[in-house]
């Protein structure tokens, strides 16, 4: 399959102006927005202190002192999601840093050298896909132990051929245009052609992909942490209070709507946010509108 | 053609090779002594070391890689330490599970997306649009285990019409068995054909500017015609490549999912071998799932050369 | 009676206003031709005929065919004339064609969907119309992919699709503009056999006044959505009483002018070719087998003095891009030596081309694709640079970028804008900024004014003659184009099949061919002069 890449040509207060256009962009933008600084703010500030159980108030519903009720033991959900929130964000975050910088060079080398370079890097590819995500995880967290690092560890090794694969995709479609062949004309070795010319060219392409694998990462994190091989009680992270609220779920259903609701939230942002991304920049999905 | 596929085979088995090597070098490195975890702990090291011996623990890595391998291809996957059965027979009895759950899932998700994709694409920019791909966004973003405790809580114990969870076995009935089988099927399938959905749309409407749908239109095919003539064929090759990905995030997604529900598939089943270190399980379980999610690929493959007559000729 | 008869026509699509009160009609068995440079709203106005406009296009005007008002019908009622009553034909034939269908599908199609004939009498009828454009059964069996034909050949198919129903008329949106001169004149008689033995109306669009010359009865000129000038094709080229008519049939003709050729004199040669062969490996047809190689250059040998301008003409893929690669050492030849300034650059390193690099530089074809959009001109002119031996300083740097401009007629303050706010033109001229910076003995341009229009096209040939004659840079033209040939180099090369068959004096090659390439060249390159003259003859 060949992949169309589409340069857009434009400076950045057009594209700027373009985005604040597009609701798309700017919904997935608030939502993130909003998401990282309830991260950030659960540092310095919560409604309640989600380290001391207070048993007394344990499995009560939503109401104006508690606005998503309280878990079994007694603990603030909306202060738990706060919290959990950093958890989420690191998590992701750092397993599309680990994917982005280790994949994207893999990629880009590939399409470089092609050949018997490329097709060695491509059948490696071709192994970690043939392992569901999930379950190379599991292996990993198995192994090391339970915990969010090695949660980030699992999530950023599967990032990788995905990165490889966009990145090596959309440098292919850019090396063989003509500019490409005047920088090799003017001398250019293909490292400084890669750095140069193909990587600026392919940044939106890795931008999107980006958004989409933190939103991916979100969701692994939570199934990770759902079946307890993710960050450690007392840390709260979303899918262990999700597991937590499953058996309570008949007496205690906002155990469970809350938490869910926000990793729903944080990932519907993160692939608006994407999406948005490449509208603005994608000259092909301009022209359809 | 027949290069084509050749290539493709020799790929599949390369990979499925390789495959194998990691699962037994991961599991190699697993920390945990099989022996020791069959004897308990007050065995004596005399003890643990004769069983060791007897299971052939102690024989060069070589060797037990090529004796597993030599028994994953004879169907003979060895005993289970925990269970005390042959493996082959644990497999057997949990893939009744997850190979229906599976493939109805594979089924429904299909089902629900293709026409949705072609829906959206053909009215882009209106209503019908804006509605069907606002509720796919939403779908991507839904996590699946959490869309299966709504669906427990709406369907199970508030309309009571399905059990919350549990199998009652295929010997309790077919409808017995499919019934419980349905809300993890639906927490599966939902949020894969959203992304499905997604990926049918956008490739539809790539497709619907390319040149040669303008050549279709101006011989007087109505639009519609040519959607379904023209576009949907051309469109199909990245709908293929997402579905040959979604089986092994479905494979996968199945693990949580039976946990949810308290299936007794092969997902649970490989979730607790590895906690409890019963690795002759784990490596069977794992090398099947692998070679399921590598066989699928090699349908893609293939399925790409019937659709596509540019590959069947070349290399 | 007129059979399409368009009154007042106009067209914006959201705000931008297209097309702007055209009036053009179309008589049975008449040909017009529609001609204009880019921008000036000829295929959109084909397109208003079909109805298959953007959607957010807005037309009004009038436009009757065949007593049918189109503007008013109804999307059942445009089903019905296309492909029936209006057939169209575009202007790139690898990509009008739907890869996962068969070329007999594809032609039986509309039959059936029109004609509701049975799957049988539809096919007769596609293969008899593949037969008469030219693709017979023995070779072309309705069971060929489109994938398995050439351009020529797909347009071919494009052309029976279009003529199956034998409609009333034919549009024709620059059928030919995308093929070499040879299949160009094959297309274009195909046409014209068609157009004559059914009395089909065809509009020809094209921005080349010398095939709209040969093919039209009657032209109407096109510029930003107007028309310009309509009526007689003769009379209009031969009086030129419009002055956009007179702007557009100069540039076409133009001649830069340039001193006549170099003194050579005795100079070593500055690049020597001997017994180049270049092979790629055939494709593979079983696991263990492959196909015999491709032999793209075959034994070529040529040399080049300072300061010479050679033309290396052909027909599309018979090797001169890939001889031209080979000689900027950016592709390795299979076998045979290249040498420039004295010196074996073939099998160097990268680092050992560097010398050798600084002084042959490349201007490509496409002046959208030869700038990396993300960088600004002074980087992208400046990138020779990186060959000089000292690097330069910014400031040094800025210096070279501005004179660079200047040279090719640019403004030095351009050096801070993007290459996308440019024109072709200029982007062209920027092109050729980037080849001149480093003072290069040799400049490899490959069909390097093929995508301009014709008046732009004139000032960058007068480009290229003025630096030759001030910087002494010896060109190497990469063309399929005769005129430009003629136009601006001393001698030319005649390939044919990866083999040069001819070479000479570019006047005594081009007005006496000998070789039957060069011939077949020769007699399909489009030329005003001629088929005006031929025009008036037979009109008499």
């Amino acid at each position: 399959m060949t992949l169309h890449v589409d340069i857009p040509e434009e400076t950045f207060s057009s594209i700027l102006a373009k985005a604040f256009r597009n609701t798309a962009f700017v919904t997935g933008f608030v939502i993130t927005l909003l998401i990282l600084a309830m991260a950030v703010v659960s540092y310095i500030w919560t409604p309640y202190d989600v380290t001391k159980l207070v048993i007394a108030d344990k499995t009560q519903g939503p109401s104006l002192a508690h606005w998503f009720g309280t878990d079994h033991f007694g603990r603030d959900i909306l202060s738990m999601i706060m919290v959990g929130a950093r958890n989420s964000i690191a998590v992701a975050l750092v397993a599309v840093g680990i994917g982005m910088g280790v994949g994207v060079p893999l990629g880009a080398f590939a399409a470089a050298r092609s050949g018997l370079v490329d097709e060695a890097l491509m059948r490696i590819n071709d192994l970690v896909f043939a392992f569901p995500a999930l379950l190379s995880a599991i292996m990993i967290t198995a192994i090391f132990g339970p915990g969010a690092v090695n949660a980030i560890l699992a999530i950023g090794i599967f990032n990788i051929p995905v990165f490889a694969r966009v990145a090596r995709a959309g440098a292919m479609a850019i090396w063989p245009r003509e500019f490409i062949l005047a920088a090799r004309a003017a001398g250019k070795s293909s490292t400084q052609i890669s750095i140069e010319h193909v990587l600026p060219n392919i940044a939106t392409l890795l931008l999107v992909q980006g958004t989409i694998q933190f939103a991916l990462g979100i969701l692994a994190e939570a199934g990770l942490s759902y079946l307890g091989l993710g960050a450690q009680p007392p840390m709260p992270s979303w899918g262990r209070m999700l597991f937590d609220a499953q058996t309570r779920m008949v007496v205690a259903p906002w155990m469970a709507i809350f938490p869910g609701m926000a990793i729903v939230i944080t990932v519907l942002g993160l692939n608006l946010l994407g999406d948005g991304i490449a509208d603005i920049l994608d000259p092909k999905s301009r022209r359809q509108r | 053609m027949t290069a084509y596929l050749l290539k493709r085979l020799a790929i599949s088995l390369a990979t499925l090779l390789l495959a194998s090597m990691v699962v037994f070098a991961v599991l190699e490195i697993l920390p945990g002594d099989p022996a020791r975890l069959m004897l308990g702990m007050n065995a004596s090291a005399d003890q643990v070391e004769l069983l060791r011996n007897q299971m052939g623990l102690n024989a060069p890595m070589v060797w037990r890689y090529l004796h597993w391998v030599g028994g994953l291809l004879s169907l003979d996957f060895g005993r289970s330490y925990t269970y005390s059965v042959p493996v082959i027979d644990l497999v057997r009895e949990r893939l009744a599970v997850s190979l229906p759950l599976a493939l109805i899932a594979l089924a429904l998700s299909t089902i629900i997306a293709i026409p949705v994709g072609l829906f959206s694409a053909s009215r882009r920019g209106r209503a019908g649009d804006t509605i069907s791909m606002g509720a796919a966004q939403l779908g991507v973003a839904v996590p699946n285990f959490w869309f299966a405790l709504m669906l427990i809580y709406v369907f199970a114990v508030w309309l009571r019409l399905v059990p919350a969870g549990g199998f009652p076995g295929w010997g309790a009935g077919a409808w017995q068995a499919l019934k419980s089988l349905l809300l993890p099927a639906v927490a599966l399938a939902l949020p894969q054909a959203a992304i499905l959905a997604r990926v049918t749309r956008s490739a539809l409407i790539e497709v619907l500017n390319e040149d040669y749908i303008r050549t279709a239109r101006a011989k007087g095919l109505p639009y519609r015609t040519v959607l379904w003539r023209h576009a949907l064929r051309n469109a199909m090759i990245p709908v293929l490549t997402i579905l040959g990905l979604q089986f092994a995030f479905l494979l996968a997604g199945t693990i949580i999912i039976e946990n949810v529900f308290y299936l007794p598939g092969l997902g649970r089943l490989v979730f607790q071998a590895i906690t409890q270190r019963d690795l002759i399980v784990v490596e069977s379980v794992v090398m099947l799932l692998v070679a399921a999610v590598i066989a699928v690929n090699l349908v893609v493959d293939l399925s790409y050369a019937v659709v596509d007559p540019r590959l069947r000729s070349r290399q | 009676m007129s059979l399409l008869e368009i009154e007042n026509l106009s067209l914006a699509i959201g705000d931008t206003p297209i097309l702007k009160g055209i009036e053009l009609s179309v008589a049975p068995g008449e040909v017009l031709g529609l001609v204009g440079e880019s921008g000036s709203g000829k295929s959109m106005t084909a397109l208003t005929l079909m109805q298959l406009l953007p959607h957010a296009a807005r037309a009004t005007g009038r436009v009757a065919f065949d007593g049918i008002d189109i503007l008013a019908a109804t999307e059942d009622q445009m089903c019905a004339l296309r492909g029936y009553d209006i057939g169209m034909v575009f202007q790139e034939p690898m990509t009008a064609l739907n890869p996962v269908k068969t070329i007999g599908e594809q032609v039986a199609e509309g039959i059936r969907w029109h004609t509701k004939a049975t799957r049988a009498a539809a096919e007769e009828r596609a293969r008899q119309m593949l037969d008469r454009v030219g693709l017979p059964q023995a070779k072309f069996p309705l069971s060929r992919y489109p994938h398995e034909l050439s351009g020529g050949q797909r347009q071919r198919v494009v052309i029976a699709i279009a003529c199956a129903l034998k409609p009333k008329l034919l549009i024709a949106d620059e059928p030919t503009t995308a093929l070499d001169v040879v299949l160009q004149a094959q297309i274009l008689d195909l046409l014209r056999d068609l157009v004559a033995e059914s009395r089909m109306g065809l509009l020809l669009i094209s921005h080349d006044l010398a095939v709209v010359t040969e093919m039209a009865d009657r032209i109407t000129i096109l510029r930003r959505g107007e028309v310009m000038e309509a009526g007689d094709t003769v009379r209009t080229l031969s009086e030129q009483l419009h002055p956009y008519t007179r702007q557009l049939a100069q540039a076409s003709m133009h001649v830069p002018a340039r001193a006549k050729v170099h003194a050579v004199g005795s100079a070593k040669p500055l690049l020597e070719v001997e017994g180049v062969t270049r092979d790629y490996p055939g494709r593979r047809t079983s696991l263990f087998q492959r196909a015999p190689a491709i032999r793209a250059v075959d034994d070529v040998s040529l040399s080049m003095a300072p300061g010479q301008s050679v033309a290396l003409v052909g027909r599309s893929g018979c090797g001169k891009s890939t001889l031209a690669r080979m000689i900027l050492a950016l592709d390795r030849p299979s076998s045979g030596t290249i040498r420039f300034r004295g010196e074996t650059i073939t099998g160097k390193s990268e680092a050992e081309l560097k010398p050798a690099r600084r002084d042959m530089q490349v201007v490509f074809q496409d002046p959208y694709g030869s700038f990396d959009p993300r960088q600004k001109v002074e980087r992208l002119v400046a990138e020779p640079l990186h060959l000089l031996e000292k690097k330069p300083t910014r400031a040094d740097c800025r210096e070279m970028v501005a004179h660079a401009l200047h040279e090719v007629g640019l403004d030095p303050r351009d050096m801070d804008k993007y290459p996308h706010e440019f024109s072709g033109g200029q982007r062209q001229r920027l092109s050729i900024a980037r080849a001149i910076i480093t003072r290069p003995k040799l400049v490899v341009a490959d069909e390097p004014v093929s995508a301009l229009d014709v008046s732009i096209r004139a000032q960058i040939l007068d480009l290229f003659a003025e630096l030759n004659q001030k910087l002494g840079i010896a060109y190497l033209f990469i063309t399929h184009d005769l005129t430009v040939a003629r136009a601006i180099t001393d001698e030319v090369l005649v390939m044919h099949d990866g083999k040069i068959v001819e070479r000479g004096k570019t006047n005594e090659v081009l007005d006496h061919p000998q070789s039957e390439a060069a011939k077949a060249l020769v007699n399909a390159a489009p030329d005003l002069h001629r088929a005006i003259a031929r025009k008036i003859q037979e009109q008499g």
